[in-house]
């Protein structure tokens, strides 16, 4: 062990002095890079990963890269086409049987999307001429080309892309603006706020909560603000361990140009590839190792943000202060209703010297459940915990590539034969919690064997790194395979909440099942698909993520059908105790109830906020209240 | 599967109904051995989380709630926490059922047996069963069967063996369990044991909805149990209690169940077996002590014939469904959910909306048989009636029936004088037949002269016997009575008048009858329409006028409640009158009946059903919550304090001495 842990510290040092190789050792893989995508290497890492005309690397009418989709090729196998992911190039046997078994779908079923974006279809800007000269005249980049506005008109909620699919267009910002930096963004404020125009800020534009939608009622130039050129690295503190970033950084990018000076933020939301710090902050995001590296409210030291009431901001960078009310959460959460945040200060970390997946096999969800109440209780939940039901590991288990020889088929096969035949697991029940260690070696493995050793109390079985890959896997590419579902009659999405401890199991019970009967109450022809995750555990409860879709063939309406189907889980949620919404935020798609979550007073405390900072409603997106 | 038709609007007459089968034929036609012997497989609910009776035990007494409970009540009465659970222990011990399909199989056997010597025949709805199928699968079910006697919940539970369903436990009252060996059997044929009253007795309370709830949600068996609390001994449904049907809500309440199956049932007979017994229960003579040798006794009864039986499954009624809207389950979010929470307001109006709509729909789908229309009318006639108009009214009556949705089970292709002729004959001990006139009357007249008191005694029993199959089918007739009678004693055309004298009449009467609290209007609209439907009235804007083909119906039926109105004002008269001061609730009843008994004697008073125990409590009751009279607490005593002016003028506005007028109403 002492041998093992001296070696580690030994090779931190290397890592930390050859940033850019990656170490031969592959227990020793530096960062949770694994599932997502890479950008090329050849690629310097201070270039701009995300450009101005974000529709030339990305998809205009659906998830991510232009390049990478899924599709079912003519031989009727699934497959994942470019080359940036880890599944890129590979074939998927048994996606096809999973998807028509599951939703009663069928190849020959197609509903294409429009294939390129009808210019005709988007009104003509309104733009407010003077405010444009004024622009123009501090040199501000900016377009009302019809692609760019209409890329900033939505997030990647269903009834979003379902229109865009369509070709439907509906209210755009009419035009966009792009400051590099903090200055910038003052100034842009400063000439709204003086030409009356509606700023929207935009970030990675992965909102699932209507956010971004522009609402129908604004009827002054609406303006949408792109963060995507603020993106640098201002300083590193190496003696503090806090690094001061501009906000439109992506978090991908963040984590390569911090791991080459050998740190790392540790904050990995699922949508870490587009969505930006910016966003993470006015969304109060939560990223998957946050056991480790906490939650944003639990990273961030110092927040700089821009309203029309001027700059606020904290006046020193010591980590903790009582200074009345903290400042810092009216603005974390506050969703682009107050001003624009521009630079951030975040905790950092070293990058952790080793990293291992690992899964559990359980002989049911209530016993899985049990399991993570038990390791939240002695608080040694590593980095990334997440219990997966049924439906969703049969899910991860249609996304399994072609394996390669007879030999790991054989392997396969007596890992089932050993789960279901000789420890006596239902396949219909069985659950699988997938685990992410990190640390320093040595570390690790204690740790390991402790999850372990308490898992086996509850019935647990190890099942493998791979099986833990793979449900992690299934985050970064589900998006894209929801777009594959559309493709065929099958729309889906999925919601979040956090719950008390107590009521997990319940809740999880119930929502299913409201999802199921909704669905056949309305007409839908197919049962739909409707699984959940335990997906990050708390000292006094979980969070508890939902994926729900149905084929959609002979509904008239399907999107009202899916947003009917929503708001009745969304009800049943809150009636058995969960929150409104643990990390997606509230948006517009999920106003109505605030005033029911957080009480009227509640509600009129961040009225009066707004109306202090932003009287003249300039960051007038109208989410949240 | 589960109804959402608990709020939909009524339209009686259209109601459609299944089918019955007779179960007895096959139990005829077979080996009751080998029935009660066979592979029994029932189908089980899909979330069963499968237990024994013992681990049952272990797992409430461990529960979260009764924990809290325990040291609740240890820290509270200051001994130790094992001692407080040692007696939760005992409390359990004492209430738990035992099911052995053993002993079910005896039931099988010895049921099968019995009830061919009771009943001419046992009728099911099998459509109900096949629903029933469906549901216990689906949800937990929570079974609710009408109480009118012993016989309810032996047949349920052979009914349920019978078509293989899970079978139910049930909660039962004590008295039961003090029967040597046949308290044991039923505790082994699913039969739990609550007591009577425990009424602030927190452990035994905790205990016992602990115990039900994790039957429920284990889906360990169907939950049986009787919203009316007890037998009715009148046949008329009584006030549902909210208790139980709390407890088996709360876990949907609570999100621990997606949902609950609530199934009412109704149970009707042809003839009670307990028929004279009520009776003279109801007129003071005290109730038998339940104990084995009394069974014994009873057997006399397995040589009488009974007549047919009616068991209707209805509906299952969803809890999540009813409370759609109704119960905003957030309210649960903020306490740890084993902590026990009173209901809230809003969920106890919840709990006993619901409660009386079950009973409603028991109500409605009770069979009856031609001898409820035929009891009516004796009822109606003291002095007889001659044969031939007796069977001319009858039909008349069944028109009339049907046309407002009565659940009538008339033999097809009979002629109605045979129909007549066969209910008399079964009732023959209510009545006496001679030269072609029907009257009730004492058949198995004492030899021995008997004293005027025993005289009306006697005579009573035969009324109130009556009555009670005349009660069956009050819940037909009962909302457009009181419009008859509304009419009747408003003197007025305008219906504003005359739905405030409705209004008056069904506040007066709710202890009475079943009337959903909040369905004034409803009731007023239906029985319009009944009434317009019959060409009795003709509804207008502002108007109410009569038809004068309509005045022999209005006329049935003011009289239907005429007792209830004679009674209703001889208790308020004696609580006027006689009462001095000092009047205990003890006291109350016996001293009205020897009231009533005067007046009968001295030929003042005609109606005999005044002296029905049960009309003078329902009495009670409505002037305790009219506020006409008060409980005052003396010592160890309860005495009622009278209100006389109120008592008088709500009197005298049941006379239709004065019309019903606005100080009255503001007051109540």
């Amino acid at each position: 062990m002492a041998s093992n842990s001296s070696s580690a510290q030994q090779r931190l040092r290397i890592i930390a002095g050859h940033l850019q190789k990656r170490p031969e050792d592959e227990n020793a893989s530096v960062a949770a890079q694994e599932c997502k995508a890479e950008a090329p290497r050849s690629e310097p890492s201070s270039a701009t990963p995300v450009p101005k005309r974000r529709q030339e690397i990305m998809k205009w009418n659906g998830w991510g890269y232009s390049d990478s989709r899924f599709l079912f090729n003519k031989k009727g196998q699934a497959e994942f086409t470019g080359k940036r992911y880890r599944l890129s190039g590979l074939i998927l046997p048994s996606l096809k049987d999973w998807f028509e078994a599951t939703f009663g779908a069928n190849l020959q079923h197609k509903s294409p999307a429009t294939p390129s974006l009808n210019l005709s279809a988007v009104a003509p800007p309104n733009l407010n001429e003077p405010f444009v000269e004024d622009l123009k005249a501090a040199g501000l980049a900016m377009s009302h080309d019809p692609e760019d506005r209409v890329f900033r008109a939505h997030g990647h909620c269903l009834h979003e892309i379902f229109a865009l699919r369509e070709g439907r267009i509906g209210r755009v910002p009419d035009m966009v603006v792009w400051p590099s930096c903090h200055n910038d963004v003052e100034k842009i404020v400063e000439l709204a706020c003086k030409h009356d125009v509606c700023l929207i800020p935009y970030g990675g534009g992965t909102s699932v909560s209507s956010a971004l939608e522009c609402p129908r009622e604004e009827t002054r130039s609406i303006v949408s603000l792109d963060t995507s050129q603020m993106n640098r690295i201002l300083w590193i503190d190496e003696k503090n361990l806090t690094a001061h970033l501009e906000a439109g950084i992506i978090g991908q990018d963040l984590e390569r140009q911090l791991n080459e000076h050998g740190y790392c933020t540790g904050h990995e939301p699922d949508s870490m590839e587009f969505s930006s710090l910016g966003g993470w902050v006015a969304t109060r995001a939560s990223g998957m190792k946050k056991n480790i590296y906490g939650n944003i409210e639990e990273l961030v030291v110092h927040i700089k943000m821009v309203t029309p009431r001027g700059v606020i901001e904290k006046s020193c960078l010591g980590p903790r202060m009582s200074t009345g009310p903290d400042i810092h959460h009216f603005i974390l959460g506050s969703e682009g209703t107050l001003g624009v945040v521009t630079e951030v200060t975040l905790k950092i970390r070293p990058i952790p010297e080793y990293q291992k997946y690992g899964s559990v096999v359980f002989p049911n969800f209530q016993q899985g459940v049990a399991c993570l109440r038990e390791v939240a209780r002695q608080r040694c939940a590593p980095a990334s915990i997440r219990l997966m039901d049924n439906e969703q590991f049969q899910f991860g288990h249609a996304l399994k590539p072609q394996v390669s020889t007879i030999f790991t088929s054989f392997l396969d096969g007596l890992k089932k034969f050993y789960i279901t035949k000789f420890k006596g697991f239902d396949p219909h029940h069985l659950c699988v919690a997938t685990l992410l260690f990190e640390g320093d070696r040595g570390k690790v493995l204690q740790h390991e064997k402790q999850v372990y050793d308490i898992a086996a109390k509850f019935g647990g079985l190890a099942a493998g790194e791979d099986n833990g890959q793979r449900g992690y896997m299934l985050t970064f590419v589900i998006a894209y395979l929801r777009d594959l579902g559309m493709d065929y009659y099958v729309i889906g999405e999925s919601f979040e909440t956090s719950v008390p401890w107590d009521r997990v199991l319940d809740l999880c019970r119930n929502v299913k099942e409201r999802i199921v009967r909704e669905c056949k109450e309305r007409g839908v022809q197919f049962p739909p698909l409707s699984t959940c995750r335990v997906t990050q555990t708390y000292d006094a409860g979980a969070c508890v993520y939902f994926y729900f879709a149905f084929n959609y063939r002979g509904l008239s309406d399907p999107v009202h059908v899916y947003e009917q189907v929503e708001h009745a889980a969304r009800e049943e949620i809150l009636a058995n105790g969960g929150s409104l919404s643990h990390h997606h935020g509230v948006g517009k798609l999920r106003k109505e109830w605030m005033k029911e979550s957080v009480s009227g007073v509640g509600l009129g405390m961040l009225k009066s906020v707004k109306e202090y900072v932003d009287p003249q409603n300039i960051f007038g997106n109208r989410n949240l209240l | 599967m589960a109804s959402r038709a608990l709020y939909s609007p009524r339209h009686p007459v259209l109601k459609k109904r299944d089918d019955f089968e007779d179960v007895l034929e096959e139990r005829r036609r077979s080996s009751d051995l080998r029935y009660a012997l066979r592979c029994y497989t029932p189908t089980l609910y899909k979330g069963l989380v499968p237990c024994k009776a013992s681990m049952l035990k272990t797992i409430v007494l461990q529960s979260d709630h009764l924990q809290y409970v325990i040291k609740q009540v240890s820290s509270e009465s200051g001994d130790s926490t094992e001692c407080v659970a040692e007696e939760a222990s005992l409390i359990l011990d004492e209430m738990a059922q035992r099911l052995q399909l053993s002993i079910v199989r005896f039931f099988a056997f010895t049921l099968s047996k019995a009830f061919k010597r009771l009943f001419r025949s046992v009728c099911v709805n099998e459509e109900g069963i096949q629903r029933l199928q469906q549901a216990v699968q689906e949800h937990p079910v929570v079974l609710l069967p009408s109480h009118r006697s012993y016989m309810d919940f032996l047949m349920m539970s052979y009914l349920l063996y019978m078509y293989d369903l899970p079978l139910p436990v049930i909660a039962a009252g004590m008295d039961f369990m003090s029967m040597k060996f046949v308290g044991e059997m039923l505790r082994m044929s699913g039969a739990f044991f609550i007591r009577r009253s425990f009424g602030s007795d927190k452990l035994y309370w905790a205990v016992f909805s602990e115990y039900v709830k994790t039957m429920l949600r284990n889906g360990y068996a169907p939950i049986e149990f009787f919203l009316e609390g007890t037998r009715s001994r009148t046949c008329k449904s009584l006030t549902p209690k909210t208790g139980l049907l709390n407890i088996v809500m709360e876990p949907f309440f609570k999100g621990e169940l997606f949902d609950v199956n609530l199934v009412p049932v109704s149970i009707s007979y042809e003839r009670i077996l307990e028929e004279s017994l009520y009776a003279r229960e109801l007129l003071g003579v005290p109730k038998p002590k339940e104990s084995t040798s009394g069974l014994l006794k009873a057997r006399r009864v397995l040589s009488e014939d009974y007549g047919s039986m009616h068991v209707y499954f209805g509906h299952p009624v969803s809890v999540r469904s009813l409370a759609e809207g109704k119960i905003n389950r957030s309210q649960y979010n903020l306490l740890p959910r084993y902590i026990p929470q009173k209901p809230s307001v809003d969920t106890h109006e919840f709990l006993n909306d619901a409660a009386f709509r079950l009973v409603r729909i028991q109500e409605e789908n009770m069979v009856l048989k031609p001898w409820v229309l035929i009891a009516t009318l004796l009822l109606q006639n003291p002095d007889g009636l001659d044969l031939s108009s007796l069977t001319e009214q009858t039909d008349w009556l069944r028109h009339l029936a049907l046309a407002f949705g009565a659940f009538l089970d008339w033999p097809d292709h009979e002629a109605c004088s045979e129909v007549v002729s066969c209910s008399l004959a079964l009732h023959r001990h209510l009545l006496s037949v001679s030269a072609g006139h029907v009257q009730l009357s004492v058949t198995d007249a004492p030899q021995v002269e008997t004293t005027p008191e025993e005289a009306v005694f006697h005579r009573a029993v035969i009324v109130l016997s009556c009555a009670s199959y005349r009660n069956q089918i009050l819940h037909v007739f009962l909302r457009p009575a009181l419009l008859a009678v509304a009419i009747q004693s408003a003197n007025s055309n305008r219906k504003d008048d005359v739905y405030n004298c409705f209004n008056f009449l069904r506040n007066m009467f709710s202890n009475e009858f079943i009337l959903c609290p909040g369905d004034s209007v409803q009731d007023f609209e239906e029985a319009c329409y009944l009434l317009m439907k019959r060409g009795v009235l003709q509804v207008l804007e502002h108007e109410i006028v009569m038809s004068a083909s309509g005045h022999s119906t209005l006329a049935f039926l003011c009289s239907v409640l005429d007792p209830f109105l004679q009674g209703y004002q001889v208790v308020c008269h004696y609580l006027c009158e006689e009462t001095n001061e000092n009047l205990t609730e003890k006291e109350f009843i016996p001293a009205v009946r020897s009231f009533a008994l005067k007046l009968i004697l001295a030929g003042r008073l005609k109606c005999y059903e005044a002296l029905s125990s049960d009309l003078q409590k329902n009495v009670l009751a409505a002037l305790l919550r009219l506020k006409a009279v008060r409980k005052v607490k003396v010592g160890d005593q309860v005495t009622l304090k009278v209100n006389k002016i109120a008592v008088n003028s709500l009197e005298d506005t049941l006379g239709g001495k004065i019309p019903t007028q606005k100080p009255i109403l503001a007051r109540l």
